[in-house]
C-alpha cells in the first residue's frame, strides 16, 4: 500500500487448483495461498515465469474463473458473490486488457466497435456527449482520432490496437485495470509508449495490477513488486526493495539472469535454478517481513538460503 | 571471410504486388563472429536468416549473391540447395518448440534426418549423446517424445540437432524469445560456446531483443523497412550507435534500475512504412528527427569507422 492511497483490491490467501488429465484426476495448484492488494492510483507488477499462476490470478479477478478458495474483494465486496446487476457494476469499474492485441480484435468489424460496444454502460447519452466522451478517452491514450477511428484492425499498428484497449477501458471510467502481458507483443519502439500511458494513468487515480514475465518492465513502471513461482509468492514489497535488495534466492536467479543492455552476463554471478519443490497439496510458505513493506517467503527451499 | 552477402534482394509475392522484404542487403561475416540480426517485427530480419537456408515458395530471389567459404550458395535453387543445408548452413527454427515431429521419439528423428543426407546414423550417435550431455540433458531423450520434454529442453534438443554436423553457418531465429528469463541465459550462453567448441563457425542470431544480443553476440546488424541501418560490434551499437533509428531504439529500451518517476524513457513515434510499396529515400525518414532534404535520395551502407557501417546522411557526414 501506498502511503495515503486506499486499498481497492484486496486478494487474500487465494488457491486454483485444476483438474488436469484425462479424466480430470489430477490435480493441479496452479495459485497457492497468494495474499496482496493493490491501492487506487498504485501500479502493482506480479512478475513470474511461465506457469507460476500470475495469468491465473489476473483472470480470476476479472471473474473469468473461481477462486477454489479465498477471497478477492473490490471495495470491500467480494467478487466470486457478485450477480447480474453487481456484476455489471464490477465490470464497470475493473476491466482487462490482454497480450495479443490482434486477436482481441474481430477483423470483420472495424476497430473502434470496441468502444461502441461499451455504450450500453450509459443508456440515454447523447451522441454529441458520447462522442466527446470518445475523443476524451482517445486523448487520454495519446491517439489521433483520425487515424484510428473507421479503420480496420489489420491497418493499425500493434501499439495502436493495445491502446485502443485501453482507450475502451477508459471509456467506463475504470478504477482498476488488470493488464495481463499487454506489453510483450509489442516492439520495443512502441511498448515504451503504452507504459509510459499506464504511469500517466496512475497519476488520474487507476489502480493497474501489472502481469509480466519481463523484470525489466516491471521495474520501470510498478511501485510495488509481487515475485510468484508455481503459484506461490516468493517475495513481495515496495519496488525498489525487491529489485535493489532481492532476499529470496529465486528472485536473485531471476534477476542475475535478466539481458541487461550494459552488463554482461558473465559479470554477473551465475545463479542455477532452485531445485523445485512439488507444490501439489503442500501448504503455501510464509512470508515474513524483512523490513518494512519487504516480505520474503520462508519455509520450502527458501529459509535455508536465506541469509 | 566466412559469410559474404551481397546486394542480397529477396521480395515476397502477394496478390497485392511484391513485399520488399529485403533489399540490396550487402555484409560480411568472418570465423568465429556471432552476428546478431536485429530489428522490429516485419523488418525482414527473418526473410534474411531464411534466404541464406530454403526460401519458401513465395519468395522471390530478385538480385544478389551470396558466398559461403569462397563457395556460392545456389539459394534460389531449392534442390542445389539440399547440397548445403545442414551440413553447411543449419538453422534453428523460430519455432523450434514445434519443429519436432510429435508422432517420432527424438532419437528416430535425429536417424531419420541423418540418414536422409547420407550419414550413418550409428557413427554419430555417440557424438550425439556427448553433446546432449553437454547441454545438460541426458541420453534418455532420445527415447522421449518431443511432448515429454519443457520447452528450454526441446530448445536445446534442436540446437544439438541442427549443429550436429558442424555446419559453417547456423541461423538462429528468435531462439530465446519463448522462453523464460533463467532459460534465455542458458540457451544464450550455449550458442557462444557451441562456437567457442567449434561446433558452428559462425552464426547469425536473428532476435528483436538487442539486450540479449549484447550478451551473446560480437557484432550487431539493424535492419530497418528491409534496409541495412547499421552494422557494428555489440560495444558500439549499443554504446556508441550513429544511426538515429538505433539510437532511438536503444534509448527507448527499459533496464532494471530506471524507474518511470525517475527517468522517462520514450519511443518512436510512427510506425515503419509497408513494404509494399515503401518511399524512395531513406525509410526511417518520416520518423526520424534529423531527416532533413537529402534523405530523399536513399543513404548507402558506408564505413564510418572500423567495422562500423551506417546507411545514413547525417551519420556519414
Amino acid at each position: 500500500m501506498l502511503e495515503g492511497g486506499r486499498v481497492m483490491l484486496e486478494v487474500k490467501d487465494v488457491s486454483k487448483v485444476y483438474k488436469v488429465g484425462t479424466f480430470g484426476g489430477t490435480r493441479l495448484r496452479a495459485v497457492n495461498g497468494v495474499t496482496f492488494d493493490v491501492g487506487a492510483g498504485e501500479i502493482v507488477s506480479l512478475i513470474g515465469e511461465s506457469g507460476s499462476g500470475k495469468s491465473t490470478i489476473g483472470r480470476m479477478i476479472l471473474g473469468l474463473s473461481r477462486t477454489t478458495t479465498g477471497t478477492i474483494s473490490f471495495e470491500g465486496k467480494d467478487v466470486s458473490a457478485l450477480r447480474k446487476a453487481e456484476l455489471r457494476t464490477y465490470y464497470a469499474d475493473v476491466q482487462g486488457v490482454f497480450q495479443d492485441p490482434f486477436s482481441s480484435y474481430n477483423p470483420i468489424f472495424k476497430a473502434d466497435r470496441v468502444l461502441t460496444l461499451v455504450k450500453g454502460f450509459f443508456p440515454g447519452i447523447s451522441k454529441s456527449e458520447w462522442d466527446a466522451k470518445v475523443e476524451a478517452s482517445l486523448q487520454a491514450v495519446r491517439l489521433d482520432p483520425s487515424t484510428c477511428l473507421g479503420k480496420y484492425p489489420h491497418q493499425l499498428s500493434g501499439g495502436q490496437l493495445q491502446r485502443l484497449l485501453v482507450a475502451r477501458a477508459l471509456l467506463l471510467d475504470i478504477k482498476l485495470l488488470v493488464a495481463d502481458e499487454i506489453i510483450s507483443m509489442l516492439d520495443a519502439s512502441t511498448r515504451i509508449d503504452v507504459l509510459n500511458l499506464l504511469g500517466d494513468l496512475k497519476r488520474r487515480g487507476l489502480g493497474v495490477l501489472f502481469v509480466t514475465h519481463d523484470l525489466s518492465l516491471g521495474n520501470y513502471i510498478s511501485d510495488r513488486t509481487v515475485i510468484l513461482r508455481h503459484g506461490e509468492i516468493v517475495e513481495l514489497g515496495a519496488t525498489e526493495k525487491v529489485f535493489g535488495n532481492p532476499l529470496h534466492p529465486y528472485t536473485k536467479m531471476l534477476l542475475s539472469s535478466v539481458p541487461q543492455l550494459h552488463t554482461r552476463w558473465d559479470a554477473r554471478e551465475a545463479h542455477s535454478p532452485p531445485a523445485v519443490a512439488s507444490t501439489a497439496d503442500a501448504a503455501a510458505p510464509a512470508l515474513v517481513a524483512m523490513e518494512p513493506d519487504h516480505l520474503v517467503a520462508t519455509g520450502h527451499d527458501g529459509g535455508g538460503s536465506l541469509r | 571471410m566466412s559469410l559474404r552477402v551481397d546486394d542480397l534482394t529477396v521480395y515476397y509475392r502477394s496478390l497485392r504486388g511484391d513485399v520488399k522484404a529485403v533489399d540490396g542487403a550487402s555484409f560480411a561475416i568472418g570465423d568465429g563472429e556471432i552476428m546478431g540480426l536485429a530489428g522490429e517485427s516485419g523488418c525482414g530480419k527473418s526473410s534474411l536468416g531464411k534466404s541464406l537456408i530454403r526460401m519458401d515458395a513465395r519468395m522471390r530471389h530478385v538480385r544478389g549473391r551470396v558466398e559461403l567459404d569462397g563457395r556460392e550458395l545456389p539459394i534460389d535453387d531449392d534442390s542445389q540447395m539440399n547440397e548445403f543445408r545442414f551440413r553447411d548452413v543449419s538453422i534453428v527454427p523460430q519455432y523450434s518448440m514445434s519443429a519436432l515431429t510429435p508422432t517420432r521419439r527424438v532419437g528416430t528423428i535425429a536417424e531419420e534426418l541423418l540418414e536422409s543426407r547420407g550419414v550413418r546414423f550409428e557413427t554419430v550417435r555417440p557424438e550425439l549423446v556427448r553433446r546432449l550431455q553437454l547441454v545438460g540433458l541426458s541420453q534418455d531423450v532420445l527415447a522421449r517424445y518431443p511432448i515429454e520434454l519443457s520447452g528450454g529442453m526441446k530448445q536445446r534438443t534442436v540446437m544439438v540437432l541442427s549443429t550436429l554436423l558442424d555446419p559453417s553457418l547456423l541461423i538462429a531465429d528468435e531462439i530465446t524469445s519463448a522462453l523464460d528469463v533463467s532459460s534465455q541465459r542458458a540457451v544464450g550462453e550455449l550458442l557462444v560456446e557451441f562456437r567457442d567448441r567449434g561446433f558452428v563457425k559462425s552464426m547469425i542470431v536473428i532476435t528483436h531483443d538487442l539486450a540479449i544480443l549484447y550478451q551473446v553476440a560480437d557484432t550487431i546488424l539493424v535492419m530497418y523497412a528491409g534496409k541495412l541501418a547499421e552494422k557494428a560490434s555489440a560495444e558500439t551499437v549499443v554504446h556508441g550507435p550513429r544511426h538515429p533509428y538505433t539510437q532511438l531504439l536503444i534509448s527507448s529500451l527499459p533496464e532494471v534500475g530506471v524507474r518511470f518517476e525517475e527517468t522517462r524513457l520514450a519511443g518512436i513515434p510512427g510506425k515503419p512504412p509497408s513494404l509494399l510499396s515503401p518511399p524512395t529515400g531513406c525509410r526511417f525518414r518520416d520518423r526520424c528527427p534529423l531527416a532533413f532534404a537529402k534523405c530523399e535520395e536513399e543513404p548507402p551502407f558506408v564505413e564510418v569507422g572500423a567495422g562500423h557501417q551506417v546507411a545514413c546522411w547525417k551519420a556519414a557526414a
